[in-house]
């Protein structure tokens, strides 16, 4: 038995030391010491597999898409497509119409806010949750201050995790045109129960959508067995090129929704009188889109489940409860949300060291965390505090790195003492 | 661990035990700084006389090291200072911080002249700077 669990053990450090080999940017020394980076949650690193796809396409098969009556417009055509087929297989999507390339998932969210929200009626609902970044909670004010919906806001409980009795109480008056989630919270690590989510929502009459810009990244995720109506994520954090972001919604609620962007192919006739539109997806996608960064997720995308969510979910679910043990071991550290259900971000504040000044020090030794508000004001002023540190991990962080993230933060609290 | 220049005992001593920290009863003149990115706040509260010259100043600081130890010592420095006088070290301290090199009239304000290579804690130690210029020029419109 013990053999065994050596044994796992050791492939485990196999393997990680063959992941880390595939990013390029980790051997990369930051003031004269190996770079440890945990900060994916607001970008991750990029496997050479998707640098060298995007330089290959590049330097081989590149042209303009949807047009081009030539072979080389035709093969970027085609390569551009397949990942729209590999995304929606990634996503279980009903179908490769449901897939709508987008810049990320700000702009994702937008366009539902936009399309979809002027379908909405003065009176109508929007529901989100205290624990939303900024771009899931800016866009329904806006649409709010133009449409005259109500955005309600559900909230969090003490220790971080959706209070779905409340979200109950808020859908009660049947008033509620749109649940709008996040899937994981990028502050707290925290993971929602999507499914029942939506069933809630659905049971009072609405849609839901989930922003699923952290959690794809570490969870497979299956839009059917969700029951989702909109879902949105970004290449950038999934090991992908920054550009690229996924809108996946329903097939019969994309036909019903307006254009979001005017221009070229969206359309399907133009003239000065009136255009019309072109069926989905492509009524979506206004001008020439980011090309190469849509090839470099369908690379990122492969790149993924060539190690499988199995291997990923493992790992991070060990490293997460290895980082909160490690951390708890610092004096005066405080973990900021402690959900049961949780992936790996970790926010943290310290005594009275900044966070900042956390930062500005881990640099200094090599080590990339984020520090401030994290795009989540209104959840830092539930938690009481105005910015924390944010350690979080991807499929290229060890153990060793969360060692020296602990043994460095007690040496800066030993400096401000 | 690394220590950084930037964290020089000065810097931290300020920090740990501030100097001008506080408010002043008499004050006839308040300056207010907020960086949007993190919530740090700067309260500055001043006596400034007929001429303009500050006779006394404190700090309200919510914030991190480097802020709070920029207010201290921009306290310190301006205290007793005409208004040309203080935004001359103002441009000076922008140069230090920009560059690194950091005139001579700085004298302990220099400290902060490794914020060149900390360019997105810039902002940290001049928020204290902004709060005393918006403060200026609030009396000079008097």
């Amino acid at each position: 038995m013990m053999d065994q669990v050596v044994t796992q053990a050791s492939d485990a450090a196999g393997s990680l030391r063959h992941i880390r080999a595939d990013f390029p940017i980790l051997t990369q020394k930051v003031h004269g010491k190996d770079l440890v980076f945990l900060d994916s949650a607001a970008s991750a690193q990029k496997p050479r597999q998707v640098i060298d796809c995007m330089a290959e396409t590049m330097r081989t098969q590149y042209a303009n898409i949807h047009r081009g009556l030539y072979w080389m417009s035709e093969r970027t055509t085609e390569a551009y497509e397949a990942v729209r087929d590999q995304v929606a297989g990634f996503l279980g999507a009903g179908a490769r119409e449901e897939i709508i390339f987008t810049r990320n998932s700000t702009e994702a969210i937008n366009l539902v806010a936009h399309s979809y929200g002027s379908l909405l009626r003065p009176g109508q609902v929007v529901l989100i949750s205290e624990m939303e970044h900024h771009a899931n909670i800016v866009p329904w004010q806006m649409l709010r201050d133009r449409a005259g919906i109500e955005l309600r806001v559900t909230p969090v409980t003490d220790d971080g995790a959706l209070d779905m009795e409340a979200l109950g109480q808020n859908l009660s008056d049947g008033r509620v045109a749109l649940v709008a989630i996040t899937h994981m919270s990028n502050v707290l690590g925290t993971i929602t129960d999507a499914r029942a989510i939506a069933d809630m929502a659905h049971a009072a009459g609405a849609k839901v959508l989930f922003d699923g810009s952290q959690l794809a990244v570490h969870r497979r995720v299956n839009v059917r067995e969700l029951d989702a109506d909109f879902y949105v994520l970004t290449g950038h954090k999934l090991y992908g090129p920054t550009g690229i972001g996924v809108l996946w919604a329903r097939r019969e609620i994309l036909d019903e929704m307006p254009p979001f962007l005017g221009g070229g192919d969206m359309i399907s006739t133009v003239s000065f009188g009136r255009s019309t539109w072109a069926p989905v997806p492509h009524k979506f996608e206004a001008g020439t889109p980011a090309i190469i960064e849509t090839i470099g997720l369908g690379a990122a995308i492969s790149y993924i489940e060539s190690i499988g969510f199995d291997r990923i979910g493992a790992h991070e679910e060990a490293l997460t409860a290895h980082a909160l043990k490690a951390l708890g071991q610092v004096s005066g550290l405080k973990v900021i949300g402690t959900a049961p259900e949780r992936g790996g971000v970790i926010s943290f504040t310290m005594a009275d060291v900044h966070p900042h000044d956390i930062a500005t020090l881990l640099d200094r030794n090599g080590i990339a965390v984020r520090a401030g508000h994290h795009c989540a004001e209104p959840l830092m002023r539930r938690l009481g505090v105005s910015a924390t540190a944010r350690a979080s991990f991807g499929i290229y962080t060890t153990p060793e790195e969360i060692d020296l993230l602990a043994a460095t933060l007690v040496q800066i609290r030993g400096f401000f003492v | 661990m690394t220590q950084d220049d930037l964290y020089r005992t000065v810097v931290l001593q300020r920090t740990k035990t501030p100097l001008y920290a506080g408010k002043l009863a008499q004050a006839n003149a308040q300056g207010q700084g907020t960086n949007p990115l993190c919530g740090d706040r700067v309260h500055l509260h001043a006596v400034i006389d007929a001429q303009g010259r500050i006779d006394a100043i404190r700090h309200e600081t919510r914030g991190c090291a480097i802020c709070a130890a920029s207010a201290d010592l921009m306290a310190e420095r301006v205290t007793g200072q005409e208004p040309a006088r203080i935004r001359q070290l103002h441009a000076d301290m922008e140069a230090a911080v920009q560059t690194g090199n950091a005139p001579a009239a700085l004298g302990e304000l220099s400290a902060f002249a490794p914020l060149h290579r900390h360019r997105s804690r810039i902002r940290c130690a001049m928020l204290p700077w902004t709060a005393l210029m918006e403060m200026l020029n609030d009396d000079k419109d008097r």
